[in-house]
């Protein structure tokens, strides 16, 4: 079995087989874990723990005036990256082809041409990304071998698909191979690290929101 | 002719002039990506050649190889059986049969031992004493080792020869494996392909005859001649892959307007083989050129890889009650999980 078939076959399957199992792993245990009831009465005036929840979604899609300059670099950057991975994964032609294997789910496809270019934007933000990171002190101390793993892992699919369809180093095959490979490494992690963040941010964001505004917290 | 005459001086006998000789010569260098130079190297080389004798073993196959190089048109295989090669050997073209052909075989082995070029195409079942697949009462691993004992040069056509090709396919009931695996002492060249294009065999023959040596492979040991590039790097229609134009099936607009044919599974991308440049039946069309994709036919395994019409970039085999086993299996530890956590909370707080 070459690379490329041992790529697209097995170790396909056992990749999405982890990322199925971890991720109902963690969704289960957060949903059935047991919880502090809150005793203390809900301050007058709040909203429901739903409606609040959502409102602290919507609300952190941007930041407040108070933190505006100091975290605009990372908004913006961060929406960068993470819409450019989004037009990659369910805008590139050979993308939509894979989904569309695994679910039957299909819709049209962005020109490749487009798709590299937003490949290269997105590598560049993720590299900008890093870098802010080694070079804030806080980032830097806060920072652990989760987040320098993850980012490696999310860029490498990016890096490798760009190299593939560029044709540089190596046959196609081989590089098609390596390309899929990271993207199975991306998936068997995701559910162990802080990639989970792709099923858990809205949820923990809702969950803070109905927190806060119990305590009556103005947001 | 005598076998002490060179092919040069055959030819000349025949009324083949130097130039139409020369002509000749250029077309195979061509055909291999050569230097301009080597024409003249080859027409040097050729017309000093004696002769090759060439036994042409078939084995687990369906004679499309054969087929395949009953139509080169340049060099055809006129030219190469009348003028430059003795094929001694060859069930569907010798006239004749039982113990005089085998009677041949063992005569060209003892002739030109040391000297002569074993062609094979299929694959040799080794699965119980290789009883799948017999000729004259020898196995086809026996006429195998026995032929290739004393050759000069083996040379492998077709996928089934060269890879194992469909014999080898899952579950391979009669445990098939491509020459390569069992000739491991001679030079062994693999021209696969399911059929070979012919002037690849031809090519390969010419170059072989014209310098006495092994052309330039590949890691799976094809000429890079034939097998340097892909057929996508190569095919007409890749101006639409770029551009994102795809058929999205065998009947649709796209299909007429003969855009990309990638999303119905063609294997372009992945194969190496020279048949957007060489095509088929003296250049007139390849299978893309007629609307079909490529099927990767000159690849390993090709038979095995999830499916002629299934796009590169999806998976292979079906992974559903694995992810299905993966999903039962997640939310029962999850559960389980969050049941001891309970279960410690519950005890913690009896005993605080």
């Amino acid at each position: 079995m070459g690379l490329l078939d041992f790529a697209r076959g097995p170790a396909l399957q056992i990749a999405l087989a982890v990322l199925v199992f971890g991720v109902i792993w963690r969704l289960v245990l957060l949903l059935l874990l047991p919880r502090l009831k809150d005793l203390t009465p809900a301050r007058r005036g709040t909203r429901s723990a739903f409606m609040a929840g959502m409102r602290e979604i919507v609300h952190r899609l941007w930041p407040d005036k108070t933190y505006a300059r100091r975290t605009m670099f990372s908004l913006i950057n961060g929406y960068i990256f993470h819409i450019g991975l989004a037009l990659i994964v369910f805008g590139y032609a050979p993308h939509i082809l894979f989904i569309e294997d695994l679910i039957g789910l299909s819709w049209p496809a962005l020109p490749s041409n487009v798709i590299n270019a937003i490949g290269v934007i997105t590598v560049g933000s993720l590299f900008a990304a890093l870098g802010r990171r080694i070079i804030n002190p806080v980032q830097r101390i806060i920072s652990t071998f989760d987040d320098y793993f993850s980012w490696l892992v999310t860029i490498l699919p990016v890096l490798t698909g760009l190299i593939a369809v560029s044709h540089l180093g190596a046959r196609y095959e081989t590089l098609l191979a390596i390309h899929i490979l990271c993207v199975e490494a991306f998936l068997i992690w995701l559910p162990f690290g802080k990639l989970m963040h792709a099923f858990l941010v809205f949820v923990t964001r809702g969950q803070t929101g109905a927190h806060l505004s119990h305590r009556g917290v103005q947001t | 002719m005598a076998d002490h005459q060179t092919l040069g001086e055959v030819l000349s006998s025949r009324g083949i002039s130097r130039r139409v000789f020369l002509k000749y010569a250029s077309y195979t260098a061509s055909l291999m990506a050569l230097p301009p130079a080597a024409s003249t190297a080859i027409a040097q080389g050729l017309a000093k050649a004696r002769r090759q004798s060439v036994i042409w073993l078939s084995f687990q196959e369906c004679t499309g190889c054969t087929e395949s190089i009953t139509r080169a048109h340049s060099p055809s295989l006129e030219d190469l059986i009348f003028d430059f090669i003795s094929l001694d050997y060859h069930h569907t073209l010798q006239s004749v049969s039982g113990h005089a052909a085998e009677q041949a075989r063992k005569a060209a082995m003892e002739e030109n031992a040391g000297n002569y070029i074993v062609v094979v195409d299929g694959s040799v079942p080794v699965k119980d004493n290789g009883i799948y697949s017999t000729i004259a009462g020898m196995t086809n691993l026996q006429m195998l080792e026995e032929t290739t004992s004393n050759a000069l040069a083996v040379i492998s056509v077709g996928s089934c020869a060269a890879f194992g090709g469909i014999p080898y396919a899952n579950p391979n009931p009669t445990g098939a494996v491509p020459i390569s695996e069992i000739v491991t002492d001679k030079p062994v060249i693999n021209i696969p392909g399911c059929p070979p294009i012919p002037e690849a065999m031809t090519g390969t023959i010419s170059y072989f005859l014209s310098f006495g040596a092994v052309p330039e492979l590949d890691h799976l040991g094809r000429p890079t001649a034939f097998f340097g590039e892909t057929i996508h790097d190569r095919c007409y229609r890749r101006p639409f892959y770029e551009r994102g134009m795809f058929a999205k099936s065998f009947d649709d607009q796209g299909a007429r307007k003969g855009w990309c044919l990638y999303e119905v599974g063609c294997k372009g991308p992945v194969t190496y083989n020279a048949c957007a440049t060489l095509k088929w039946n003296a250049g007139v069309s390849f299978p893309i050129q007629s609307g079909h994709g490529c099927l990767g036919c000159s690849e390993p395994e090709f038979w095995d890889r999830g499916g002629f019409y299934k796009p590169i970039s999806t998976g292979i085999g079906d992974a559903t009650r694995l992810i299905g086993g993966a999903a039962v299996a997640g939310a029962a530890v999850g559960a389980t999980s969050a049941a001891m956590m309970r279960h410690r909370k519950k005890k913690a707080m009896q005993e605080g």
